[in-house]
């Protein structure tokens, strides 16, 4: 994994100078199929959806009767509130302690499902492991979570490692939009993934297209 | 071979033509609507708090507001409608009839029938309406509750009314 940190510019989270302009694109996801299956009923669930804000993903959770709740977490993560200075001058470090404090903050088992979309790709190394364990505190026993994941690493054409903003269009067609141009941080293999999030009950894969794995996990 | 058709020729015809609209007097320059920054319009008979004013504590009304400036505390304004400026900057909870942001909210939004969220809104806190629009580039971060609308269904006084007669024939 650090040799792919080092590969695209080590720690740094911040977007990169912006990018020449990418096409909207839709695709299938079995994995969000399977994800709206387990939350259509019954009605008045909570769901955190911690991609940017879209008026499709929150027109969509709210047409099927449940609460929609939103927060950006990678926005949030790279908006350099969260560095503080190093130990070394003139280097900063993520001070997970005060992105804790301020972000994801919600009582114990809050949620029936969250939607990570593809956030772990792009956060900070340090916050990686935080955010999915806060994730994991506040949805609630046998709630499910989505999760993607790039398949390839940064290396790869620029098209399918690009930042996108999900927006649903049905219960299993996704159209996305190249966002702010954060750069690929890292590429998680399976057993990663696995031990991301071994304190879940369950975990299944879908190979989505365009190198994504798709992962839908059981709390 | 390449004999021209008779009948295809332009001939000017005989009968009376529709007067050919007049040449502009000058075709050096046309004047072409320039757009301006659409500002949600405000009529005379809604309030307006322009961008330089503060206010701290409780805002209620009966009337529709336009708010530019800072307010801290809480915003009530019942059956009427709010519209927060793009200079407008909330730290409060707010309720209204309809609620359209364009500048920073930070505290819960109430807006019985509708909430919009323009492209320049942002808004960190909680919303509870019947309808929500949400504009590309808005940030948001909190819950949505959806209302959903109360249908009022005239009261039916007796069984051998004209109006329960009325209904029961269209059931059937």
């Amino acid at each position: 994994m650090g040799f792919f940190r080092n590969l695209i510019g080590g720690d740094d989270a911040s977007p990169r100078p912006s990018a020449r302009k990418l096409p909207r694109v839709e695709r299938y996801s079995t994995g969000f199929e399977q994800f709206t299956h387990a939350i259509r009923e019954p009605e008045g669930l909570n769901i955190l959806d911690l991609g940017p804000t879209s008026p499709a993903n929150i027109e969509y959770i709210t047409g099927l009767g449940h609460r929609a709740v939103n927060e950006d977490v990678l926005s949030a993560a790279c908006s350099g509130r969260y560095l503080a200075p190093g130990e070394e001058e003139g280097t900063t470090i993520v001070d997970v302690a005060g992105f804790l404090a301020a972000e994801l903050q919600y009582p114990e088992e809050s949620f029936d499902a969250v939607i990570l979309w593809d956030v772990c790709d792009y956060l900070p190394e340090p916050l990686v492991k935080p955010v999915v364990e806060r994730v994991r505190r506040i949805t609630r026993h046998r709630g499910v979570l989505l999760a993607f994941f790039h398949a390839r690493e940064a290396a790869t054409p620029e098209a399918e490692t690009h930042y996108c903003r999900y927006h649903i269009r049905n219960h299993r067609l996704l159209e996305l939009e190249p966002g702010k141009p954060y750069p690929l941080q890292r590429t998680f293999q399976n057993r990663h993934v696995e031990n991301l999030f071994r304190d879940y009950a369950s975990i299944k894969f879908f190979l989505g297209k365009e190198n994504i794995r798709e992962v839908l996990l059981l709390r | 071979m390449w004999k021209s058709r008779i009948d295809e020729k332009p001939t000017a015809s005989n009968s009376p033509q529709p007067p050919a609209p007049a040449a502009p007097a000058s075709t050096t320059y046309q004047p072409r609507t320039v757009e301006t920054p659409k500002m949600e319009s405000y009529r005379a008979d809604v309030a307006h708090i322009g961008k330089s004013v503060i206010i701290k504590g409780e805002l209620s009304g009966s009337e529709d507001l336009y708010l530019d400036g800072e307010v801290e505390g809480n915003i009530d304004l019942h059956d009427h409608n709010l519209v927060i400026g793009p200079n407008g900057k909330v730290r409060a909870n707010v309720s209204a009839r309809e609620v359209t942001v364009h500048g920073k909210v930070d505290g819960n939004v109430t807006g019985v029938e509708k909430v919009e969220l323009k492209k320049s809104a942002v808004l960190a806190g909680d919303i509870s309406t019947q309808r929500i629009v949400i504009e590309d580039g808005a940030f948001f971060k909190g819950a949505i509750d959806i209302r959903k609308a109360e249908v009022k269904t005239p009261p039916i006084t007796s069984y051998g009314s004209s109006s329960s007669s009325t209904l029961l024939g269209e059931d059937s």
